[in-house]
């Protein structure tokens, strides 16, 4: 069930505001769609990764136990033709593992072999001799050895306020990994040929060109020797923006070894072993607030876990800090935080960055502070809550478009929730074995598109250009890995150039094809790539329109509408006829347009002060849940979501989004935990790794609101992240408006809901 | 793939000879390891197209139960949902529907996991297990009852070469009434955390049957002897605090993958005394 709130679809808008069907849709839901398995190749062999058994470790050595198996080949560290790490931000997550183990599962060494169950047992065969050494798993421990990374922000002077302040508030709050389960496991599929570029890699990726750039790294080839495709993707999450790059070299090591093409696909258990998960976080708030609630100074440590190698633990940190505050107006503000080593996989991009974590630990502070003060948590809430104009703690001042009043307004009314709040609270001693009831309230923003000064370096690329047959071809390097950019693009398109989504074409992702217009994460899609996209496409349509013009003066100037060349005289002429006359005369028209960030206060990152985003998407959630008082099983039951968008391009599939995070958000703060064990996977398969199920989801009441963002194509924000952030603190908060029960660890398992009943218990 | 032969006889006298044979019904158990494990594993034989394992059909004073039938056919069956309402919801929870289509009886009970979920509730019922195996060109039965039929973690009265042909489930008296009550850790596609099944019946207020079993928190399913004779005889509500108090007594679960010992052994009585309360305090 969704509503749409403040939008509407705008009179003089074609296809913005619609939702017109997916183009891979029907071959997505009959299953034609060719994911990385399903490609086939001739000659294809397969490749299987030796795993370190132990979380750390001297290497002594590694090969093959008896005779190598026929056919099958080896790949170690010794092989590698260039430099032994995986470039991302730095390049020290090694490719292989060399002198030392770091985490259980790090890749030791690579077997191919011409089918996948022998290469299974080929890679049973590889012995790998480590002798142990004292791993680091507690962040305790890893807080004695040098962090990966150290940042600090801030406002004023919160010491001085903390002590002076009458009421001082203070919380530890922590959230464990999340695995990304996408739908398809990693895979990758790499050849090499004699001529034309030598090496070629195709699979399942959200960013050809972060796979591209490290592949020559590894290789020491030219760019135009690395040739980089993305292959129909079964969901990423963030999981498919590093690791590709890793599992790419992998096949292409294979691949040059056995001289034939090769393919590394995961299956589950390998995959949730192997990949990046989300970066552990505790989180200590420190607060003054006054008599009503109002937050007067805040002082914010974060620790990360960031696992063996740093990935892009950076930015994440630094996307953490940049909301560690939240969407409140505090004058004193200190944020510091640190990305700590452990012996466990590096953790590294999933939806939401670094921000879940920190709304978790914001979210139940503010409702610590109500706890304290007596305030309900909508009052207190609206009571600090960012209106147009605040500073943030990094001196930004929010603009026009800041809606969180607008969102706390709309989950309120939809759930009149201070009057069944406190009621629920009122019942929450009357426990005769029938289900307690609770509500929970979370706010919460979203900084869209790359931190800090991230568009402005990469200064990104998309082109459009005419094709022989009058089509528009639009072109970047943005996948779509089942959000939908294959029709929200063709909407901006056909929008912003006045064609039907007939005039368009969109290639394929592939670097010998498409520009290098940056990587599809961040929320930064639709809202970046998207602008650049209506600009490429507006440029040529108009060129084109200009160019008839000259022809046909008399009517002149023409326009084009609706996938015609219309003319004063309103009589009118096909896009694609007029284009092909076009490129009669001219040789081609081709428009490369590049990211042009809005003018006015740049981001200075050394001192962490200006606007770190360029907007901000805005969001409540109010979670409603049933728990058993025996078992302690907890049942969303419904969820009210505001959701403040900029503008919804295809409503459809921006609520599915916000649906999708949501519930991706509810699992992570109920269910979803990685149990380790001396740094080894207890539950590395579906079996043991829980996610929600269509039957755990709570009925989901979305409502969209729109302020345009004038920076975006036709107002819009990134919103992929944004409901990541919400639906953990929300639940809990239920829970603890249901039951008394107060958690501020999550996952908010029964298992620790009752270890928090007996504190409670033994406490009385 | 899995292999099939011509009749239930050679299928017991292959099972018995050859080395890395395994029966295979739904599959759901031993379909799912990983392609690490499956390339490792051995050979799968085909049991159920062999009309010895399939049906359910009243027969005197018992009802018959193929070790074929899947939980769908169980839920589905006219006289196992009269007479056999805790068997009914046990099948209605096991995985989901796709599972349940697929997934038998007879492979639950012989796969002997402490957390299956039918295994409390043909502990209460006093099942039969009927066995079959090869004795020259003979195919010979032998029947266990149920509570003897799990000797130790994942080990069952099975010999080897011989296989589960069905259950002999004696019709419940006049008044018995079942419950079944699955604790696990989402609502659908779960394994058990804690499960607890029960039998009994309550005259006058008063209870005067009792018959309880619980999995995941033993390595077998175990019927919790101790909290039926606290509980028989008392009036209701002491009943239930007693059965509750006995079953945690009774029992050590254990800290796993799944679930804390702790939390186990509290909800075990739990629910335990949930069950026994909403027991009809007069049945007659
Ligand atoms: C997604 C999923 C969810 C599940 N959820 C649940 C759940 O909620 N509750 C639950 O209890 N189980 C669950 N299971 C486990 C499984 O479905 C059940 O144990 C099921 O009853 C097994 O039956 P089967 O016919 O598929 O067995 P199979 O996989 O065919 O066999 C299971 C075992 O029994 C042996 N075997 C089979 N037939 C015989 C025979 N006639 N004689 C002797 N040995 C035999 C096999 O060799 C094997 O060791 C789940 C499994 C999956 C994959």
């Amino acid at each position: 069930m969704y509503r749409w709130g403040g939008c509407s679809k705008l009179a003089e808008l074609t296809y913005i505001g619609t939702s017109p069907p997916r183009p891979d849709g029907p071959a997505k839901a009959s299953g034609l769609s060719q994911y990385a398995d399903d490609v086939a190749v001739a000659g294809l062999w397969f490749g299987e990764t030796v795993r370190s058994p132990v979380a750390h470790g001297r290497l002594r050595s590694v090969g093959w136990r008896r005779a190598a198996p026929p056919g099958a080949v080896l790949v170690t560290a010794a092989d590698l033709p260039g430099p032994n790490g995986v470039q991302l931000i730095d390049d020290g997550w090694p490719i292989l593992a060399e002198g030392t183990v770091e985490h259980v599962g790090q890749a030791v060494a690579l077997v191919a072999a011409p089918s996948r169950r022998a290469a299974v047992l080929a890679a049973a065969e590889v012995e790998v001799d480590i002798e142990e050494l004292p791993p680091v798993f507690d962040l305790s421990e890893a807080r004695r050895q040098p962090s990966l990374y150290e940042l600090e922000l801030g406002l004023g002077d919160p010491e001085a306020v903390l002590d002076q302040a009458e009421t001082v508030v203070e919380g530890e709050y922590r959230t464990g990994h999340q695995e990304h389960i996408y739908i398809e496991c990693q895979g990758m599929t790499a050849r090499w040929h004699p001529s034309g570029p030598r090496v070629e890699v195709s699979g399942s990726m959200q960013c050809p060109y972060y796979v591209h750039k490290s592949m020559v790294h590894a290789f020491g080839l030219p760019e135009e020797a690395v040739r980089v495709r993305a292959d129909a993707i079964g969901g990423g999450f963030g999981g498919k923006e590093d690791y590709p790059s890793l599992i790419a070299i992998h096949a292409a090591l294979l691949a040059r070894a056995v001289e034939r093409p090769v393919r590394i696909v995961y299956d589950r258990q390998q995959d949730i072993i192997g990949t990046t998960k989300r970066h552990p976080a505790t989180m200590r708030y420190r607060s003054a607030v006054d008599a009503e609630g109002r937050l007067l100074a805040l002082d914010v440590l974060v620790e990360l876990d960031g696992g063996a190698f740093t990935t892009l633990s950076k930015v994440v940190l630094s996307r953490a800090l940049l909301h560690a505050a939240g969407p409140y107006r505090c004058p004193e503000v200190r944020v510091r935080g640190r990305v700590l080593r452990t012996h466990t996989a590096p953790n590294g991009a999933f939806r939401g960055f670094g921000a879940p974590q920190v709304a978790f630990g914001i979210e139940r502070h503010m409702d610590a502070i109500g706890r304290r003060l007596g305030i309900d948590p909508l009052t207190l809430r609206q009571r600090n809550a960012l209106v147009p104009g605040d500073r943030l703690p990094t001196g930004q001042i929010v603009d026009e478009s800041t809606s969180a009043l607008a969102c706390l307004e709309s989950v309120a009314r939809r759930t009149d929730f201070v009057t069944r709040w406190t009621e629920y609270q009122a019942a929450q001693t009357e426990t005769n074995g029938t289900p307690q009831r609770g509500l929970g309230l979370s706010l919460y923003f979203h900084g869209a598109g790359f931190t800090g000064n991230g568009e402005r370096r990469m200064n990104s690329p998309a082109s459009a250009r005419l094709t022989p047959e009058g089509r528009i071809a639009v072109l970047s390097a943005m996948t779509d890995m089942g959000q939908g950019a294959v029709i929200v693009f063709r909407q901006i398109a056909g929008e912003a150039a006045g064609v039907t989504f007939d005039d368009l074409e969109f290639p394929e992702p592939d670097t010998n094809e498409v520009p290098n217009s940056g990587p599809t994460v961040a929320s930064r899609t639709t809202m970046i790539v998207g602008q650049l996209v209506a600009r490429a496409v507006r440029e040529v349509s108009a060129q084109v329109a200009d160019w008839w013009g000259e022809q046909q003066p008399a009517a002149s100037p023409y326009t084009v509408k609706d996938g015609r060349v219309v003319g004063q005289d309103g009589r009118s002429t096909p896009f694609a006829a007029v284009a092909r006359s076009y490129l009669e005369v001219h040789d081609a028209l081709e428009v490369t347009v590049r990211h042009q960030p809005a003018p006015g206060p740049v981001f200075d990152e050394t001192t962490y002060q200006g606007p770190a985003y360029p907007t901000y998407a805005w969001g409540a959630d109010i979670a409603e849940v049933e728990v058993d008082p025996d078992t302690l099983a907890v049942r969303p039951l419904r969820m009210a979501v505001a959701a403040e968008v900029g503008r919804a391009i295809h409503p459809r599939l921006c609520i599915g989004q916000i649906e999708g995070g949501t519930l991706q958000a509810v699992g992570w703060g109920l269910l979803e935990e990685i149990k380790l064990d001396q740094g080894r996977y207890l539950n590395d398969r579906l079996a043991t790794y829980i996610i929600p199920t269509a039957m755990d989801a709570p009925d989901l009441d979305v409502e969209l609101l729109e302020a345009a963002f004038p920076d975006g194509p036709f107002g819009a924000k990134g919103i992929g992240e944004l409901p990541m952030d919400g639906g953990a603190p929300a639940v809990v908060a239920a829970i603890e408006n249901a039951t008394g029960l107060v958690v501020d660890e999550i996952p908010a398992t029964p298992e620790r809901l009752f270890a928090a009943q007996m504190r409670e218990r033994s406490d009385d | 793939m899995a292999e099939r032969c011509g009749s239930l006889l050679e299928a017991c006298r292959r099972l018995a000879t050859e080395p890395g044979l395994r029966p295979i019904l739904g599959g759901t158990d031993l379909m799912v390891a990983s392609p690490h494990e499956r390339a490792r594993q051995g050979r799968w034989l085909d049991l159920s197209c062999f009309d010895e394992m399939r049906g359910i059909a009243e027969r005197g004073g018992s009802v018959w139960i193929g070790a074929a039938t899947t939980f769908t056919a169980l839920q589905a069956d006219a006289s196992i949902r009269r007479h056999f309402p805790a068997l009914v919801a046990a099948a209605s929870e096991v995985g989901g529907w796709q599972i349940q289509n697929r997934a038998t009886l007879g492979g639950n009970v012989a796969n002997a996991s402490p957390a299956g979920d039918s295994l409390p509730v043909l502990a209460v019922l006093e099942a039969v297990v009927v066995l079959g195996s090869a004795a020259g060109d003979r195919l010979v039965e032998r029947r266990v009852p149920y509570a003897g039929f799990h000797v130790g973690y994942r080990a069952t009265a099975l010999a080897p070469g011989e296989v589960i042909l069905g259950f002999e489930l004696p019709l419940p008296g006049p008044g018995l009434e079942q419950r079944f009550q699955k604790v696990g850790t989402r609502q659908a596609q779960a394994i058990s955390k804690v499960v607890v099944a029960l039998a009994g019946r309550c005259a006058g207020g008063r209870v005067q049957t009792l018959r309880l079993a619980a999995g995941s928190v033993a390595a077998t399913p175990v019927r919790l002897r101790q909290a039926e004779s606290a509980a028989v005889g008392l009036e209701l509500a002491a009943a239930a605090e007693a059965a509750g108090s006995a079953a945690r007594q009774e029992t050590t679960p254990i800290d796993d993958v799944r679930s804390t010992a702790a939390y186990r052994s509290a909800v075990l009585g739990r629910v335990v005394r949930r069950l026994v309360l909403s027991l009809t305090p007069d049945s007659e």
